[in-house]
């Protein structure tokens, strides 16, 4: 992550988080069974899929997890300094998606009155299964076979996964084979033994689809070194409730805070460059960046994360991050403000 | 009043769809009637008012059995979990009372979180053992749920498990579960 430039992920350098490992399968053989309560239920080859009309959208995935590492803390009680960008929040990863629209092949099938639910099936060892709301099919859930270009990386789900724009990273079920239409959610082991976040209150949130909007600096970051005078400030922002509206540079610890550059095009629920030029003048200090989506919502410190859930929660832990600079000019991470 | 909205309503859809998904027919005629056969092997899902519940039935003592020969190797001779496999088993009274908000380190187990008895059933039929997923009979899967209910009792070691009696198991934490309240906007949650 803080390698890259621009905002598409190579395709090989998607994260991956596997619930049992990766199938082969043969796209020949592959079909995808649309079934429950709709008018006719549907097999779709691979084929048959490529030739309803198609979209390409630029879409970011990421992992619930995201950011559990940086979360923790060393034996003295504090971040591990040593923690890059792509060890704190590098389960994330933004491409261009290609594939046909999910409410297409539904109206294929015929969606009954009731359907208000519909399960997602993978095909891998498990048959990862995970519960979804009708409306989300009728917005922008997309079923897609491409990735920047070329055929999904089995890792990817290939030959075909669900992709649901800016919602948890394991709602986008991979080797997609199977969708059924139903009134009540399945309950699923994915949305009930996991995935599901403790509130110190004693309740447990559920279904927690979308993802809170969140930036990271992955420039100067760890383990790079830099010199004194002018030079850039680098990150990626992101929201799974649409565009990044702004993105605020501190490089005084907090203290102050300045509007970065957002780089054009600023595209929903996807990856935002934003970036800052700074003069450094070679005493110590903390850098960070705070990104705001169109909703309003200001990405939050640790401490107001804290105190709205708790301790236990630590899927969609998005708080403010910090890098020290040191007067060397080595940068270390600083944890979470 | 009404028109008008039902027009800006309309209007909105189709600014939603400025691709070439807005033009064409509402149905393209792709894909093939899928056969009551095809359907009834892929459809293995469970639900908690236990729609898709098999034909069966499995006790507590053959589950115990099953469990030695097919889980132990991973979850531990008594369910306490060998990492990275999770712990299944367990009524540890410091993790009563759903103390995971406060308490990250608290285990979780089927007892103490788990909202559904029919999850168990589900989730074993369709993913365990992970060596040979698939690979256990509807009895089979019954006899392991039960043994695993009774073991975080939930149900008595006496038990047979059938559809019914599945569907009709409450799991004790069950009311715990709220669905998300994020919304955006100022509000940190």
């Amino acid at each position: 992550m803080q390698d890259f430039t621009g905002t598409i992920t190579p395709a090989d350098l998607h994260f991956e988080v596997h619930h049992a490992g990766v199938p082969a399968i043969d796209p020949a053989k592959h079909t995808l069974l649309v079934h429950g309560r709709v008018d006719r239920p549907t097999v779709f080859s691979l084929a048959d899929i490529k030739r309803f009309p198609q979209v390409t959208r630029t879409h970011f995935i990421e992992c619930a997890g995201n950011g559990v590492l940086g979360w923790g803390t060393n034996e003295f009680g504090k971040p591990n300094p040593a923690l890059t960008p792509q060890q704190i929040a590098g389960l994330t990863s933004n491409s261009e998606w290609t594939g046909v629209p999910l409410r297409v092949l539904l109206a294929e099938a015929g969606v009954r009155r009731g359907a208000a639910w519909f399960l997602a099936e993978g095909g891998d060892a498990c048959l990862m299964a995970r519960s979804i709301p009708m409306e989300k099919a009728r917005d922008d859930a997309l079923v897609v076979w491409a990735q920047n270009g070329e055929p999904l990386r089995p890792e990817q789900g290939f030959p075909l996964r669900l992709l649901l724009p800016g919602w948890e990273g394991s709602t986008n079920v991979k080797w997609l084979r199977r969708i059924e239409l139903g009134t009540q959610p399945w309950m699923t082991r994915w949305e009930t033994a996991t995935y599901t976040d403790p509130l110190a209150n004693g309740t447990a949130r559920q279904f927690a689809f979308e993802m809170d909007a969140r930036s990271i600096i992955t420039s100067p970051s760890h383990p790079q070194t830099i010199e004194r005078g002018w030079r850039q400030i680098s990150g990626l922002a992101w929201t799974g409730r649409g565009k990044i509206t702004r993105v605020d540079v501190s490089t005084d610890g907090g203290r102050t805070w300045v509007t970065a550059v957002l780089q054009d095009p600023v595209l929903s629920k996807a990856h935002t460059r934003f970036t800052h030029m700074w003069e450094w003048d070679g005493r110590e200090t903390i850098i960070m960046s705070r990104a705001v989506d169109e909703t309003g919502y200001v990405q939050p410190t640790r401490a107001q994360l804290i105190e709205a859930r708790g301790i236990g929660t630590l899927y969609h832990y998005n708080p403010i991050y910090g890098w020290r600079v040191m007067p060397n000019g080595r940068v270390f991470f600083y944890g979470a403000t | 009043m009404h028109r008008a909205f039902v027009v800006g309503v309309a209007l909105a859809v189709a600014a939603c769809r400025m691709d070439n998904t807005a033009k064409g027919p509402s149905r393209y005629a792709l894909g093939r009637a899928a056969t009551a056969a095809e359907v009834a092997e892929r459809d293995v899902d469970v639900s908690p008012d236990g729609a898709g519940l098999p034909a069966g039935r499995g006790t507590v003592a053959q589950g115990a059995a099953l469990y030695v020969a097919q889980c132990a190797s991973c979850h531990g001779a008594n369910g306490e979990g060998i990492p990275p496999y999770p712990k299944l088993i367990g009524r540890d009274p410091a993790a009563e009372g759903f103390p995971f908000g406060k308490d990250p380190r608290a285990a979780r187990t089927i007892g103490n979180y788990w909202p559904y008895a029919t999850t168990v059933f589900d989730y074993v039929r369709r993913a365990m053992p992970q060596p040979a997923p698939g690979s256990l009979t509807d009895d089979q899967v019954y006899a392991i749920t039960a043994y695993l209910l009774a073991a975080n009792r939930i149900i008595p070691m006496t038990a047979t498990l059938d559809s019914a009696s599945l569907a009709a198991v409450k799991m004790p934490y069950a009311n715990r579960f709220v669905r998300d309240d994020r919304r955006g906007g100022k509000e940190v949650r």
